[in-house]
């Protein structure tokens, strides 16, 4: 049993509502109380889809436990069959339909509905959204596009490269946007787009997959699994970096041109956006060594880390994941910054991680913004879970050159509304300003003379260490510009703790401050 | 015909007397939360309370999912998320639970009620979770009080799950002597605001012992006995008065108080048990009365003779739609609620004689009928909202019924807004 606050991630069954939800011509029957239909808000609330997700729930109850919950599903079947009449349907159970084990599978079997009907075996009491997704579409992939599937055309002269987009699914992180952004990219190469999947796929086009030449794959979290099948099965290779960020997508840029055959150079050569310049602007030398805190899926978050070193100028302090299937991955990563990877699914965790490392810029999910506004820590979001917020109404991309630009903004523009915050502290001896007004980025409720601190909650001060701060002293740090008095504060009692001094005097902080001037 | 539209009430039709009402019965798929959901609001009434649901991630999903992602920063609720080797009988759930228990104890020593809420899971594998508070009550007593009760979606449907809550806390009142004074108790969660007017109504009335269930802190739960009269402030309450009954407390049979009808009904209720006056009760009641009236003018032209289609969600169905067609003439077309308790809402179905009422839910047929019936506003779950809008329907989001303040004379006119809005949204948008 774990105690569980908030969850990054759903059950397994919402990964699979996500496939089926993404694709056109598939019907998803899940064997679920009642209650479970919540997941249907996700989609048509946080996503703002205009059509309900394709699934049909059983919906059994307390009474057909001793009677036929099998029938009732049987019937479900054929009823979701009669009215949505779907080229493929899924079928499995959730949490509470699995502990019944009535079979799915098997029952839907039985019915011999004339289009295929994939069986899912998505375990709920140990596996979670992102293997579910993994699953269900691996699971698709190998029943319509089958080893003895016929063989692909070779490549000649007379046609150009042609690959498929793997990943993006319904209610993902910005894979709308990053879809268009990579196809036009993957245009310019000279490399055609047969299938992108799941995403806009029918089933007729999971059967077509054998015939691209490769595979690219945005989201290793959800089409890494049907990709390596795929490089097995039908020999496709798979194009594994993630364009995320300026260096990365032109290693992408590379890395398709070798795979594709093809001469990288031209497109190279073309604009990489607005991002380097707009870093190396002299404007941008505020950015240096900010303390960035990193956390997300495993693929944004390495990525994340990549741009935040290499093209902001930022110290990464912290990389860690949610997703322990890549936990290998992040170690990796982390290693190259010096630091440990996190790896929980553990909200309260990361909550004091972010604390005790007090950083200046958190680039995580809708969570670690909740923390880091907690904290008043500056914040952007760059993974899943999703938010209604993350589907802006613009177009917003976190991949190619474009996504570059976007994660240029919407990271530093926290910061620079920091520097807003800054000004109001130096002018907070004016009688038009005081602490209470906040800042304005982080809107009207987030006054500072009351933040929300519940007694377990850890504050930002509390949490680091047991050493005191005399009134006076407290009262200095306070004049500190907020975006160096974590720091401050963290090297003062750091210095304090060094020297056996409990109680920290104003002595104390100017003490600790020239000893880290060194 | 499928097989589940042969089990629908068109096959077998409800018994129809004077009283009863032919019901149309649907058994399909329900587009419905689970009881979990009224942890959402509980938890912010009774305010040292703490809800653990011993259930999977969907549970946790879903309670997360249901409060909009993460309102709360540090919220009074979680989830005992079972594992693999729970269900495999590889570690003793018991023991598992205590230990959870502890670990939530150790990080909110302010808490002074647990709440051991059972799912699905937990109900499939038969996990005692009454055992399990009682046994959890002696360790940590008298600090802490520990009680069970079940949200899981195969027992329950959304609102269903605070009537369980709240049945579970009867036992929990101290007896009230037989010779105590009597005095009034009102059951459900209402929103502080909404409880202060009511307290002042009561008391200019000349009803001194007022009380509210649940209390606001758990150790406030007003005594129970032969002289509690009480009324209930929702209609989905059924279990709870059946305990309060149990223990002697009578109810006080009136609609529920949406409106400034409802709202004068359903004081009026309180003030002839306790013999008051009539003069008095129109002197008080007047004010408070006609500033919901002229709140209720202003969005009258709006929603008059404008149809409205309910799919099933709270059980404040029949009530809302009272409301909508006595106060604001609006005409309800079908009014679809999870579980209709008669006894409650009789008075309610007496007032909206010309609307189909049907319980339960066929979703996919539901929505045939409300295709074809084209209503002027159709009110739903948020998992069929913006489908609908899609369609070109104008929709209400059924959960905001139960989120925000409605009840009494001084939320009429917002009750009404609610309704308005995107009825008004929809002639202003141009786009
Ligand atoms: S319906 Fe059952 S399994 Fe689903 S969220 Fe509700 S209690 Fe949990």
């Amino acid at each position: 049993m774990k105690l569980t606050v908030w969850t990054y991630e759903g059950p397994p069954h919402v990964g699979a509502m996500r496939v089926a939800t993404a694709m056109q011509g598939v019907h998803y029957v899940l064997h679920a109380p009642q209650g479970d239909t919540y997941a249907d808000l996700l989609f048509t609330m946080i996503e703002r889809r205009d059509h309900r997700p394709p699934v049909t729930y059983t919906t059994f109850q307390a009474r057909d436990l001793g009677g036929d919950t099998a029938e009732l599903f049987k019937t479900a079947v054929r009823d979701a069959y009669e009215r949505f009449k779907p080229e493929a349907m899924i079928v499995g159970a959730s949490c509470t339909a699995e502990l019944i084990q009535d079979d799915p599978g098997g029952l839907a079997r039985a019915i011999a509905l004339p289009i295929p009907v994939i069986p899912l075996d998505l375990p709920s009491y140990q596996k979670k959204e992102n293997w579910g997704a993994a699953e269900t579409f691996y699971q698709m992939v190998r029943t319509l596009a089958p080893g003895d599937a016929q063989p692909r055309p070779a490549p000649d002269a007379t046609r150009r490269p042609r690959c498929n987009i793997l990943g993006p699914t319904a209610l993902g992180f910005r894979h709308r946007d990053d879809l268009v952004e990579i196809t036009r990219l993957l245009q310019r190469l000279g490399v055609d787009v047969a299938v992108t999947a799941p995403l806009g796929a029918s089933p007729a086009d999971l059967r077509r997959l054998p015939q691209a030449d490769f595979n690219v794959v945005l989201y290793p979290e959800i089409a890494g699994t049907a990709a390596a099948w795929l490089e097995r099965t039908h020999g496709q290779p798979s194009v594994r970096t993630i364009p995320i960020g300026v260096g990365a997508t032109r290693d992408f840029i590379r890395e398709v041109a070798e795979i594709a055959g093809i001469d990288p150079a031209p497109v190279l050569a073309e604009s990489a956006g607005r991002l380097p310049w707009w870093s190396r602007s002299v404007d941008s030398n505020y950015l240096t060594n900010k303390r960035v805190f990193i956390f997300g899926d495993a693929t944004h978050a390495i990525a994340a880390a990549r741009v935040a070193a290499e093209e902001l100028g930022f110290e990464v302090v912290g990389l860690g994941a949610y997703n322990r299937e890549f936990a290998r991955e992040v170690r990796a990563a982390a290693a190259k910054y010096g630091v440990e990877a996190l790896i929980t699914d553990d909200y309260l965790e990361v909550e004091r991680v972010i604390a005790e490392l007090q950083p200046e810029l958190v680039l995580g999910t809708q969570m670690e913004r909740h923390i880091a506004k907690r904290l008043r820590i500056s914040c952007a979001v760059i993974s899943a879970p999703a938010h209604v917020q993350d589907f802006p109404a613009r177009y917003s991309p976190q991949m190619g050159f474009e996504g570059a630009n976007v994660l240029f903004d919407t990271w530093v523009h926290p910061l620079v509304m920091g520097l807003e915050e800054h000004l109001l502290a130096m002018f907070r001896d004016d009688f038009e300003f005081n602490d209470a007004a906040g800042a304005s980025h982080l809107g009207a409720g987030a006054a500072s003379a009351s933040p929300p601190a519940p007694a377990a909650a850890p504050d930002a001060a509390a949490v680091a260490s047991v050493i005191a701060w005399s009134d006076e002293a407290q009262a200095e740090l306070a004049k500190i510009p907020f975006f160096v008095r974590g720091k401050a504060r963290r090297n003062t009692e750091q210095f304090a703790a060094s020297r056996g001094i409990a109680l920290v005097h104003l002595e104390t902080l100017y003490d600790a401050r020239s000893h880290f001037a060194r | 015909m499928t097989v589940l539209g042969a089990l629908s009430s068109l096959a077998r039709p409800a018994p129809a007397t004077p009283r009863d009402r032919p019901v149309l019965r649907e058994r399909g798929q329900r587009e419905v939360f689970c009881g979990l959901t009224g942890i959402v609001w509980l938890h912010r009434k009774i305010q040292d309370a703490f809800f653990l649901v011993v259930g999977s991630r969907t549970c946790a999903h879903l309670i997360q999912s249901a409060a909009g992602v993460m309102v709360f920063a540090e919220p009074r609720f979680a989830t005992a998320i079972m594992e693999e080797r729970d269900l495999a009988g590889l570690a003793d759930t018991n023991e598992e639970l205590d230990r959870v228990v502890d670990q939530l104890l150790a990080r909110r020593p302010d808490i002074r009620m647990l709440f051991l809420v059972g799912s699905c899971p937990s109900e499939v594998i038969k996990l005692d979770l009454s055992r399990a508070a009682q046994r959890l009550s002696t360790r940590y007593a008298p600090a802490l009080r520990v009680i069970n009760y079940s949200g899981s979606g195969i027992e329950t449907t959304f609102t269903q799950g605070e009537d369980a809550c709240l049945a579970a806390l009867v036992p929990e009142a101290p007896q009230a002597p037989a010779n105590a004074p009597p005095s009034l108790l009102v059951v459900g969660t209402l929103p502080d605001i909404v409880e202060d007017q009511f307290r002042r109504l009561f008391s200019a009335l000349g009803i001194a012992s007022v009380d509210f269930f649940p209390p606001r802190r758990s150790g406030e739960i007003a005594p129970i006995g032969p002289n509690t009269r009480f009324l209930l402030a929702q209609p989905f309450l059924g279990d709870t008065a059946q305990r309060l009954a149990s223990r002697g407390a009578k109810r006080l049979p009136a609609v529920f108080p949406f409106g400034a009808e409802g709202s004068t009904a359903w004081f009026k209720a309180a003030a002839d048990a306790w013999g008051i006056a009539d003069d008095h009760f129109q002197r008080v009641i007047a004010p408070p009365r006609d500033r919901a009236r002229r709140a209720l003018e202003r969005y009258r032209t709006a929603l008059q003779g404008k149809s409205v289609f309910f799919f099933p969600d709270s059980q404040m169905e029949p009530s809302l739609a009272r409301f909508l067609a006595r106060e604001l003439g609006m005409r309800p077309i079908e009014v679809g609620t999870p579980y209709l308790n008669k006894d409650l809402v009789a008075r309610e179905l007496e007032q909206i004689p010309e609307a189909v009422i049907s319980e339960g839910q066929d979703v996919d047929r539901q929505l045939e009928r409300c295709r074809a019936a084209r209503p002027d506003l159709v009110v739903c779950g948020l998992g069929l909202a913006n489908p609908l809008e899609a369609e070109g329907m104008t929709t209400k989001w059924s959960i905001e019924l139960v989120f925000s303040p409605v009840h009494g004379f001084d939320q009429a006119g917002d009750l009404a807004a609610l309704f308005a809005r995107p009825l008004a949204r929809r002639d202003l948008l141009r786009v």
